[in-house]
């Protein structure tokens, strides 16, 4: 793990204002910001961890827990929100049993609301491991979440 | 393109011998790959193509480019054949083979692809003639659909960079300058202020170095017109940064971008790296000794990241906390230094003023408000889109000329614009001119230029919810008003959605608001409470009825509505009964079915299901 | 120097002071829960804002932040800035109804509970003043604690809320908390103390034996300032 944050850290040139960016590589490389990955970045460019766990909690893109192996982004633009995006989003949380911003215990949903993604066209729109479903609703979502293999809940008690 | 170009009569050399190289009356296919349009699946229609001229050895013979944003997101995927200029819409993924035969090879229009205008029923075959086309002025849009976003020579081809050869050999920074001022140009990302006054202000700052920022941290939900840009003509936008710099007297930009926007970093790099292979970036600029080279930088996921000492934060590897501005960024910004921060769309009115003049280009527009506005019209529109228009254009022709009104035959009730900072215009006010200081007048603002169409079926309380709600999540919570002052705000507008308001709520949000506008750090706290003064304002009713009838006109709130099925209108077709979750709705088969209340969690798996329109929420 | 008035009484102030520092030299009283002599100003509380006029334009500054200039007028007191004061006030109170100070404060303003803001649970006396984070930083060089988290989320925290190996434990930032958030507990013997979680032995004054400060801060000031340690093994009182 040091190595690789080390190879990043050059790759800006340790240059501290890339703190951002340098992350963001982190996280590509890991799925998800681990611990000792971020005091590696604090050692290598010289910035407080203090500083470095800040900037992490701040900015929503970064994530101190291991993403799901399905990741499901639903837009909650304004134009999606006038469309009823919402109902969608409930509909999710009550089918994975989680709420928006967390992953399934098994580690295999990851379940985020985002900002605007721009294909107001398209709204609501269900981002299903990088792919968007358009014109999402809630019988549509509830389809792609069975496909995706999610157990129902009766199925696990016939375990 | 790898050799250098060393002075302005060599780039127009190689512009000449680009445009020669064209055929006019080659046929050209022409595919949207913005990211509205690959949301479609149009990646595959681009491969299917490929594959098929392939097949008929087509290759090469006809052209065939993939291009940035058109703009018409809502009838995606979008095919144009040239030079008749064809429009295929709503394009099916494996309709590229019957495409080439018919249309390509033998002139034939295939109907079935056409537009048809959803108010007069009319069709239309060439895109120029589809209104919402037609009524626009596309000005820094319109090349979108004329270049390959990875393809300089396709910009050169249409004349790209001569506006930056005629600043660099025959202007003084100082005439450049002057020229923007006489365009009375402003700055399209919300504050409107004018950006002649701004770069003359860093360029005679003192200090070294000076730094010019791309502002594409657009955030503002519902609007994507800079993402369009950016990533359908990056050069168009590095063109006007250049100019920019060499006016203002800088060596190194930026270009923040937002993290959720891939393909527009994707794109700009490509860009950047062609530019400089061209040396129309890095060291001496087609030979005029002016040097000027740029870095991106992605965003971390923060809308405040838009407000300019934050974004400066940012860039500078801090928590994107905004700071006091009594001295402005234009003498002390980015690291301390003069900088100079414009955003995408401002960027890219430049090389239109630098090339046709600031006397042509304040020929459109208004008294105060100059050029043109993209504006991202979405929420319930018939024509969701990205839609140019000179500024002073009404609500009116936007909405309905443009736009093709409101679907399935319901009514207008109010228009948002400015994204979370700005406000909700209603239906009294749609023949208002749109610029800057006509929507301030009304209580609203540009923004940067979102415009979300709302109909009778929209809670207003819900809408000011929705955006204080956005504007909780991402307040930096730096400052007391605006962390502490925005969720008691949305606490009291959840308890009135849920039919627990109080007398007297609608004044404390009021009182608060003019607190939170005037004790807030920043242009967030500051025009946050914006959504629930104008909904206030505007729809002062609905809050009433919230309030003392405790029920939600528009059918929204949830604790407030209960849903039932109209006997007369259910045919028992039991479709609802198979998608509730709660078995709430159900019956006998071809009888009408009813709701359990008691069972009913309102989550709305039924009226969208109901073909019959049976489902009443009340 | 330059001439400006605040509450109608005319001033000279040396150019690039800011309103606050100009108006408490002169005597006149502006609340602040964020500022601190050793400390750069951030503008964060917003008690201290003014209604100040310059030419034509009139609007609420903040005057911890906003240099004094010539033919400035300031109101300290305007319905304008008694609006925001009061909101401030308010909504600290219903995030800290703990907090004695607030309430002090509160009370000489003749500021009372907004009763529609239901009272938090769970900020204990925290108003994120910065001035713990500030002085942490600044002051004594270790960056031990930061901000986490932003928005109505954010806190003052070690990085992961777990025991700080940069912390010297010097109590600077217990000592400069207005609010008596930051708590540091010593025992008995005064033989260790114990803060942000984790416990710092104490060292004893080679002359009159008792505890005077953390060992870990005696090492850190050696370090940094080049002092031998055995230098630094006196306490205050009897060097």
């Amino acid at each position: 793990m040091e190595e690789k944050v080390i190879e990043i850290v050059q790759r800006y040139s340790g240059d501290k204002s890339y703190l951002v960016p340098i992350l963001q590589d982190v996280q590509r490389e890991f799925n998800y910001l681990p611990k000792d990955a971020l005091f590696s970045v604090s050692a290598h460019l010289s910035v407080p961890i203090s500083r470095v766990y800040e900037v992490v909690t701040f900015y929503k893109a970064f994530s101190l827990k291991p993403k799901g192996r399905n990741q499901l982004s639903l837009c909650m633009g304004t134009a999606c929100h006038v469309r009823g995006a919402e109902l969608i989003a409930r509909n999710v949380e009550d089918f994975l049993g989680i709420k928006e911003g967390d992953t399934t215990a098994d580690l295999e949903y990851s379940f985020e609301t985002v900002g605007c993604l721009g294909a107001c066209a398209l709204g609501p729109v269900l981002v299903v491991n990088g792919e968007y479903h358009g014109h999402m609703n809630i019988a549509k979502s509830t389809k792609i979440l069975k496909k995706l293999g999610k157990k129902v809940a009766t199925d696990d008690e016939q375990d | 393109m790898t050799s250098k170009i060393k002075s302005f009569d060599e780039l127009k050399s190689v512009q000449e011998r680009l445009k020669a190289g064209r055929d006019p009356k080659k046929p050209c296919i022409t595919i949207c790959v913005g990211t509205g349009c690959l949301a479609y699946g149009t990646r595959k229609l681009v491969d299917n193509f490929r594959e098929e001229l392939a097949k008929r050895d087509l290759t090469g013979k006809i052209d065939f480019r993939t291009s940035g944003c058109h703009g018409f997101c809502e009838r995606g995927p979008m095919v144009v054949i040239s030079p008749e200029k064809i429009f295929y819409q709503r394009v099916g993924l494996a309709d590229a083979g019957e495409i080439i035969d018919k249309t390509v090879l033998n002139g034939e229009i295939i109907d079935r692809l056409l537009y048809v205008d959803p108010q007069t029923g009319e069709k239309y075959v060439h895109e120029d003639d589809v209104p919402f086309y037609k009524k626009q002025t596309r000005l820094v849009f319109g090349q979108n659909s004329k270049v390959d976003p990875e393809s300089m020579d396709d910009y050169l081809a249409i004349g790209g960079y001569s506006a930056l050869g005629k600043a660099l050999t025959g202007m003084k920074p100082e005439e450049i300058i002057q020229e923007v001022i006489k365009a009375n140009l402003r700055g399209r990302g919300g504050g409107g202020f004018p950006a002649g006054l701004k770069w003359d202000e860093t360029r005679k700052a003192k200090g070294e170095p000076k730094y010019v920022i791309c502002n594409a941290d657009e955030g503002d939900p519902g609007a994507y017109m800079d993402r369009s840009l950016l990533e359908g003509n990056p050069h168009l936008v590095l063109e006007g940064m250049i100019i920019g710099a060499y006016a203002i007297g800088s060596s190194q930009g930026y270009i923040y971008v937002r993290n959720e926007y891939p393909l527009a970093v994707k794109n700009i790099h490509i860009a950047m790296r062609q530019a400089r292979e061209a040396g129309l970036l890095g060291e001496n600029i087609l030979g005029s000794g002016f040097n000027f080279d740029l870095k991106i930088n992605r965003g971390g996921g923060a809308f405040v990241c838009g407000e300019s000492s934050a974004l400066f934060a940012s860039l500078e590897g801090r928590a994107g906390e905004p700071r006091a501005k009594y001295i402005h960024a234009t003498h002390k910004g980015l690291y301390d230094k003069p900088t100079n921060l414009n955003n995408v769309e401002t960027w890219g009115n430049v090389p239109f003023i630098i090339e046709k003049g600031a006397d042509w280009y304040a020929g459109i527009g208004t008294e105060g408000s100059k050029g043109t506005k993209i504006f991202s019209l979405v929420g319930k529109i018939n024509n969701t889109g990205l839609v140019e228009v000179p500024m002073g254009t009404t609500l009116r022709k936007i909405v309905f000329e443009i736009g093709g009104g409101i679907p399935g035959g319901k009514k207008f009730k109010a228009i948002q614009t400015g994204g979370p900072s700005g406000g909700c215009i209603p239906e009294a006010h749609i023949d208002l001119p749109v610029d800057f200081d006509e929507l301030t007048k009304i209580g609203s603002m540009m923004g940067s230029g979102g415009m979300i169409v709302m109909d009778e079926n929209n809670c207003m309380v819900d809408v000011a919810k929705y955006f204080t709600n956005f504007l909780v999540n991402e307040s930096c919570g730096k400052c007391v008003p605006c962390r502490e002052g925005i969720r008691r705000m949305r606490d009291i507008l959840v308890d009135i959605a849920d039919g627990k308001g109080r007398e007297g709520d609608v004044e404390l949000l009021q009182k608060m608001a003019q607190g939170i506008i005037d004790g807030a750090l920043c242009a967030l706290g500051n025009s946050a409470p914006n959504p629930v003064m104008s909904t206030i304002r505007y729809f002062r009713d609905e809050y009433e009825a919230h309030i003392k009838e405790k029920r939600c006109p528009a059918g929204v709130c949830r604790a407030l509505i209960t849903y039932s099925i109209d006997p007369e209108k259910c045919t028992g077709c039991t479709l609802c009964a198979k998608v509730c979750p709660t078995k709430a709705a159900g019956g006998v088969k071809k009888k009408a079915h009813t709701i359990d209340p008691a069972k009913c969690t309102k989550c709305g798996a039924c009226r969208e299901s109901c073909k019959f329109d049976s489902i009443i929420v009340r | 120097m330059v001439n400006l008035t605040i509450d109608n009484r005319k001033i000279e102030a040396e150019a690039g002071r800011t309103i606050l520092e100009v108006a408490r030299e002169n005597g006149i009283v502006i609340p602040t829960l964020c500022t601190h002599e050793s400390l750069e100003p951030t503008g964060s509380c917003r008690l201290c804002v003014v209604e100040a006029k310059q030419g034509k334009r009139t609007r609420i500054v903040t005057s911890c932040l906003y240099p004094v200039a010539e033919g400035l007028t300031v109101d300290t007191k305007s319905e304008r800035v008694m609006n925001v004061r009061r909101l401030v006030l308010q909504l600290l109170l219903a995030r800290c109804p703990e907090s004695a100070q607030l309430k002090e404060m509160a009370a000489e303003m003749g500021v009372g509970a907004e009763p529609r803001f239901t009272p938090d649970k769970d900020n204990v006396k925290c108003i994120l003043c910065r001035m713990c984070v500030r002085t942490c930083e600044k002051v004594v060089g270790v960056s031990a604690i930061g901000f986490s988290y932003r928005g109505t989320e954010k806190k003052v925290c070690t990085p992961f809320q777990e025991e700080s190996a940069t912390c010297i434990g010097c109590g600077a930032c217990a000592y400069i908390c207005p609010t008596g958030h930051i708590e540091m507990e010593t025992t008995k013997t005064g033989d260790s103390r114990t803060i942000w979680g984790r416990t710092f032995k104490m060292a004893t004054c080679t002359v009159c034996g008792r505890y005077f400060a953390p060992e870990d801060q005696l090492k850190y000031i050696s370090r940094t300032a080049d002092v031998p340690l055995e230098n630094l093994a006196v306490c205050i009182s009897c060097r």
